[in-house]
């Protein structure tokens, strides 16, 4: 029988399904970080046990980390005493039980779904878990990778397994080549405008077509990564000769054990005429830069669209719609240009890699930071992004436009941390969820690709990209 | 073992995509424990003002309007919602928050993924119900508090005296709520199997433990 790439990688992960379905999966690599390990590490405490596998464990502060760190900073250095207990609790759970942890001192540490990969933890065909919705990131490498709650941290630590049901198939294809100025993000926004945030629940979306081909690994990622917010835990993206690159590049197997692995890595794609469960076909071509202007991913538009009116949407939603307007501001706003944006964020798991920092740079041109933009930040996403954004020159372009430059963390994505808007602050930021409250108190984001947010930064505005 | 009964008021909410943020604000993801957040639950909504985890809900400023802050639904135990409640984050604490509130089970059209799963770990029942069904069910919710009986054993709801809804729910999943069962107990019985798994993985897939950190 013809597989998809997930059936394939649940079929080589399946240590024992009962007869109630529910299956236990093998467990290859997990990702840790402070909020949502130290509940699991209490859990083990408590039963007495120990992990099963040290070295299938890989831990990061990165959620509630202050950004403006500098050097000489320990997890004692942060002010708020929450947090401080958070990022400390890690550093003690990691040490007694023995788990590697890239610490708030190290020069590798970041936001873990950009850590991983690049220092090679993340490699194809593998089972990645974290306490972490974002961990479908990883889906990039031809692994199935999802978020899990802590018990199922604490679950993994113990066991090296995951107990779960298996999802149905879902495709989405994107065929064509997109306009100048139409990043990965603007792709995956509008995806999630035409099926909803539900739209992919129960669901392991595999992205396929001629432009997900045609992508670098970090474009990859940024699709991967928002595949939660089309509601599927799990986006899956085949293995290529682009994967092996990065890959090779990355980890640090020996020669040998690369030529070995990727034979099978190969193999890690749907057969021809595997089935799934529902199959959408996108021409990216089509599609303009995309921009959110409600209080879901799903409240996405074309930058120089309307924002929707009750007319435009059926009965049923018009109370939705009515919330998230309120919630936004957009009394008498038609389009989003309307709009004057107090802040700009440029990071997140989403959008905090080397390219996303060159594209965005790309369009400053020797020009300032808007006079009417409060603060614009830029918080690359690991130690490693930094240090090459700086060998690039990237962090001058952005500093000597009025941009602030940052260290490694989760930073405004969520208001965890100092990098938090005021109540009724309108930001334009690269992170992926626009929910009431998500950047900070009563704050209003509108998410969008890292060219757009730093062409947002320089006019105060939103812009035509090709003007 | 559980009651196999959950009987109690119905808060609703009449809202799409509430998702993980809204049932607990990032701020209370801080706390280091597994319980105490029952007083930040849908914070957002139900304070005026900004909250800490260090703040007690009796000296902050409420939102009188939001139907927890009224009488008799400060002690709902069942809450009907419309599509994807539970979207979002992947963190438990919105599950915690629920439980500690008192919320015994959810009704919903659907559900996010990673929080329908989180539910059967903290004795929540995440019920699915059609749209129609949920639409009926409002109705009946909208003029007066209501009281609906949920037996577990029996997968119904009882509403309007007699009247009642079947519903779907893993045998296994539900198995966790009724027993009270521990994933990792269950699991760690089936140690051998799990390790005559690992040690041919080994083999067939060397480089996955080959790794120097
Ligand atoms: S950057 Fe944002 S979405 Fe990504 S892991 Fe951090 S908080 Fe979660």
């Amino acid at each position: 029988m013809p597989l998809t790439l997930y059936d394939k990688l649940w079929n080589e992960h399946l240590v024992q399904t009962d007869d109630t379905n529910e299956s236990l999966i093998y467990i290859d690599r997990h990702y840790l970080h402070e909020v949502t390990s130290p509940q699991a590490f209490e859990g083990l405490r408590h039963k007495n046990l120990k992990p099963w596998r040290l070295d299938a464990n890989i831990a990061t502060p990165d959620h509630n980390v202050p950004t403006d760190r500098g050097n000489e900073f320990d997890a004692a250095s942060i002010k708020d005493e929450v947090a401080k207990i958070q990022v400390v609790e890690l550093d003690k759970n990691c040490n007694s039980f023995g788990i590697h942890q890239f610490d708030i001192t190290s020069n590798k540490q970041g936001i873990v779904h950009v850590m991983g990969p690049e220092l090679g933890y993340t490699l194809p065909g593998m089972t990645i878990v974290c306490g972490d919705s974002h961990t479908s990131t990883h889906g990039a490498f031809g692994c199935l990778a999802m978020g899990i709650g802590t018990s199922e941290v604490e679950h993994v630590l113990a066991t090296q397994c995951l107990k779960i049901t298996k999802l149905k198939n879902m495709q989405v294809n994107f065929n064509g080549v997109p306009q100048r100025g139409v990043t990965s993000k603007d792709i995956v926004l509008h995806l999630i405008k035409l099926i909803g945030t539900a739209g992919g629940t129960g669901h392991a979306i595999e992205f396929s077509g001629s432009y997900i081909s045609s992508l670098s690994m970090e474009s990859r990622m940024t699709i991967c990564n928002m595949a939660i917010e089309a509601g599927a835990k799990v986006g899956l993206i085949e293995v290529d000769s682009t994967t092996l690159d990065y890959v090779k590049h990355h980890s640090n197997l020996s020669d040998s054990m690369f030529n070995q692995a990727s034979e099978y890595w190969m193999t890690l794609k749907s057969d021809l005429d595997a089935n799934f469960d529902k199959t959408i076909n996108i021409d990216v071509s089509e599609i303009k830069p995309q921009i959110t202007w409600g209080t879901s991913p799903e409240m996405t538009i074309d930058f120089d669209a309307n924002i929707p009116t009750q007319e435009d949407v059926d009965e049923a939603s018009h109370e939705n719609l009515l919330l998230a307007k309120t919630y936004m501001g957009l009394d008498d706003s038609k389009t989003l240009q309307d709009l004057r944006f107090d802040r700009v964020f440029i990071g997140s798991c989403t959008n905090s890699r080397i390219e996303d920092l060159r594209d965005a740079a790309s369009v400053i041109n020797g020009k300032q930071v808007s006079e009417d933009i409060t603060e614009a930040i830029v918080v690359p996403g690991s130690g490693m992004v930094k240090a090459q954004a700086e060998a690039e020159g990237l962090d001058k372009i952005f500093i000597n436009a009025g941009f602030l430059w940052r260290d490694p963390g989760c930073s405004m994505c969520l208001g965890m941390n100092p990098d938090q808007l005021q109540p009724y602050e309108r930001c334009a930021s690269t992170s992926n969820r626009n929910f009431e409250g998500r950047q900070g108190n009563l704050g209003r984001t509108h998410l969008m690709s890292p060219l757009m947010a730093a062409l947002t930064a320089i006019n105060g505005k939103i812009i035509d990209p090709l003007s | 073992m559980t009651n196999p009964i959950i009987t109690g008021i119905v808060a609703t909410f009449d809202r799409d995509n509430i998702d993980t943020d809204q049932i607990i604000p990032t701020e209370y993801l801080k706390s280091i424990k597994k319980f105490g957040f029952g007083d930040f639950l849908f914070d957002g909504w139900r304070y005026l003002d900004e909250g800490r985890l260090d703040m007690v809900s009796d000296e902050r400023s409420k939102n009188h309007e939001f139907i927890l802050n009224k009488e008799p639904y400060t002690n709902s135990e069942i809450l009907l919602t419309r599509d994807n409640f539970g979207c979002g984050s992947s963190r438990e604490h919105a599950v915690w928050a629920l439980r500690d509130f008192g919320f015994k089970a959810v009704i919903a059209s659907s559900f996010g993924d990673i929080f329908y799963n989180n539910c059967f770990k903290n004795s929540v029942l995440p019920i699915i119900l059609s749209k129609d069904k949920i639409n009926h069910l409002f109705e009946i919710c909208s003029s007066s508090p209501t009281n609906f009986e949920i037996d577990l054993m029996k997968k119904n709801i009882k509403f309007d005296g007699e009247s009642s809804y079947s519903f779907d729910v893993k045998e296994s999943l539900l198995d966790r709520i009724v027993n009270n069962l521990d994933d990792v107990d269950i699991t760690l019985k089936h140690k051998n199997h799990i390790k005559a798994f690992e040690q041919t993985r080994r083999t067939q897939r060397p480089w996955l433990f080959d790794y120097s950190n």
